[in-house]
């Protein structure tokens, strides 16, 4: 047989011949000796450096036992312009393969530079921002055509969306709004009893939870849950080329896919929302009544009074626009993803935080109207 | 020559279903066999047991003259065979280049200097231009795919090869292509290729043997010619079908 290595015994480690290196240099020839193959070259690597600078005009290799391609190609590199001479037919060939094969090394495992990685990923993120920009026009424009050819959308997909992300989110959605409530009264109310303002926990919960915290978790929530679950699927689809075979159908992928999801989303999550708050103030309740002496009665008394019925409005009208952000980013991410399985798992986590950075970041910008518009 | 994996009275079931009964096999040092049969029949069960990915309920296998079912370290086994799968099975969070470099940094402690010149090495080897080592998997062509899992499989100069279908999904050209380069490797390497393949031009091309797996056992080992002229129900309708009909 060829250059491969015989290594029929069990034991692939054939030791070398003790006394003798395998490696020896005598005048200008190089005798190398014993078994070069690939398990047995991190050895001979580390002999070989002093060798690589001196004057060789001459290899011998006639003591080597066994030779394979990357033996080979480490002898060849010791000294290319070297004369190979007494080795074995069959070892001769595969140096002669490795001559003959053209090779040319570039910096193929190398790091790029730091400059140069900000310099990818700062043009990777405008490209980014403008394709989600288009993303949303081609929604926007999908969403036109339906709203004058309503006859023609997907009611299917709607519902089945609206049932997937909302009636079976709402066990995990109310047990947290219920959970939060109890903790904001227990903790919101430790701090009122030291002045004896037990009944103020109303203001507090009410306030907070019915304007802020409630559609926000939820919006939370539904982002981990249903916003991960779209870039996962369409990600998928894109993998097996699913996508393209709609497409070649005549579905468009934003018809069948993501203008349902939208559209489920922004029905879902002000419903969503509003039981969150339904459940969160039953949560404080409780706690009033148990820690704070706030009978159930004494705290709907006072809720209507102190409560505006602005709050609420306020929050469930953040929450279709909550909706609207985590769908599109959701769908968004899916359709970004490109052939591997590791780029679903990248995009799906991009997905969910992108989706929970830009909810928060939309509710601070309502913060800020509603505070300049006084209400 | 030497038999460098011999099957012995190997049984296999999955359930109460049969696979193999007594089934016998030699392959012989450099040659390049391939296992054909119909579907179900168990040729890539077979392949993936000569490659411990699956377990025979019965029987031995020797490669190398280990018996490699009872042995001690099986990372043996890895380093002196290589497996390339029918869709290539490179992993796609790594570059081409990293795909081949994994087994060499898994099993050798070389520098990476000199891992990266084996790479490139690999990659010329298998005649693909060397920017390759860069892409990505997605960002390759189905022939390109076969010929970096080929590279792979040869990582670390293995003395068998195991081949699961290497030109399925190809076109005609890029299978013939691929066929050559499979020869020209057995050639320059000394290797020895265990293939699972139906393709009739490549089983007459590159084969030097073809093991014929039809009633739970090997009916024939026979080169292509011989198999034309064998008796055997199955191997006529295979040789004789509509496709095999211009090789009479």
């Amino acid at each position: 047989m060829l250059g491969s290595c015989l290594r029929i015994t069990p034991q692939s480690n054939i030791p070398m011949s003790n006394s003798q290196q395998p490696l020896e240099l005598k005048q200008t020839t190089l005798h190398c000796r014993g078994v070069w193959c690939i398990q047995h070259l991190a050895a001979i690597e580390q002999l070989q450096a002093p060798f690589s600078a001196q004057q060789i005009e001459f290899i011998d290799g006639h003591d080597i036992e066994n030779l394979d391609t990357a033996g080979a190609w480490l002898l060849y590199s010791l000294q290319p312009q070297a004369q190979f001479i007494h080795f074995k037919p069959e070892h001769l060939a595969l140096i002669e393969l490795i001559k003959n094969t053209p090779l040319s090394l570039n910096k193929s495992l190398g790091k790029p530079l730091f400059l140069e990685k900000m310099g990818r990923q700062t043009i990777a993120q405008i490209q980014q921002f403008f394709a989600f920009l288009s993303f949303i026009g081609e929604a926007s424009l999908s969403f036109l055509y339906f709203l004058l050819n309503p006859q023609q959308f997907r009611w299917n997909a709607l519902f089945s969306n609206i049932y997937a992300a909302g009636v079976t989110a709402l066990p995990i959605v109310g047990l947290m709004a219920f959970l939060m409530g109890v903790v904001l009264a227990y903790q919101g109310g430790t701090q009122l009893q030291l002045y004896g303002a037990n009944l103020f926990i109303v203001d507090l919960v009410g306030i907070t939870l019915l304007r802020e915290l409630a559609p926000l978790l939820t919006a939370v929530i539904v982002a981990g849950r249903s916003g991960s679950a779209y870039t996962a699927q369409i990600g998928t689809m894109q993998m097996t080329q699913e996508l393209d075979a709609l497409k070649t159908i005549g579905i468009p992928p934003m018809a069948l896919l993501v203008l349902p999801k939208v559209l489920a989303l922004i029905i879902v999550l002000p419903l969503l929302s509003a039981f969150a708050d339904i459940l969160s103030i039953l949560g404080s309740m409780l706690i009033a009544k148990i820690a704070l002496d706030v009978s159930a009665i004494d705290f709907m008394t006072r809720f209507p009074e102190v409560i505006g019925v602005n709050h609420y409005l306020i929050g469930l009208g953040k929450a279709p626009v909550f909706a609207a952000i985590i769908a599109l980013v959701g769908c968004f991410r899916g359709f970004q993803v490109t052939g591997s399985a590791d780029s679903v798992g990248q995009q799906t986590t991009l997905s969910v935080v992108q989706a929970i950075f830009l909810v928060i970041v939309a509710d601070a910008i309502f913060s800020m109207l509603f505070n300049w518009l006084g209400i | 020559m030497n038999n460098i994996i011999e099957i012995k009275n190997l049984h296999t079931c999955f359930g109460n279903l049969v696979i193999h009964e007594n089934l016998n096999l030699a392959i012989k040092q450099g040659e390049i066999l391939a296992l054909i049969g119909g579907s179900g029949a168990g040729k890539s069960t077979l392949l993936r047991e000569m490659v411990l990915l699956e377990k025979p309920v019965s029987g031995s296998i020797w490669i190398l003259e280990q018996d490699i079912l009872n042995l001690t370290d099986e990372l043996w086994l890895r380093r002196h065979c290589g497996v390339m799968f029918q869709s290539g099975a490179l992993f796609s969070s790594l570059t081409v280049a990293e795909n081949i470099a994994l087994p060499l940094r898994e099993h050798t402690e070389l520098s990476e200097k000199l891992i990266a010149e084996i790479v490139a090495l690999k990659i010329a080897l298998v005649q693909l231009p060397n920017q390759t080592g860069q892409l990505y998997p997605s960002q390759l062509s189905g022939g390109m795919v076969k010929r970096v899992a080929l590279a792979r499989a040869l990582a670390l100069d293995p003395q068998i090869i195991f081949l699961d279908e290497p030109t399925a999904g190809l076109d005609p050209i890029g299978a013939a292509a691929l066929d050559e380069l499979i020869i020209n490797l057995k050639q320059l390497l000394g290797l020895t290729i265990v293939m699972v393949t139906h393709d009739l031009d490549s089983l007459r091309q590159v084969t030097d043997r073809i093991a014929v797996l039809a009633d739970k056992q090997v009916v024939a080992v026979q080169s292509f010619e011989m198999l034309l002229k064998f008796e055997h129900q199955w191997v006529q309708n295979y040789f004789h079908g509509v496709r095999g009909k211009r090789f009479r």
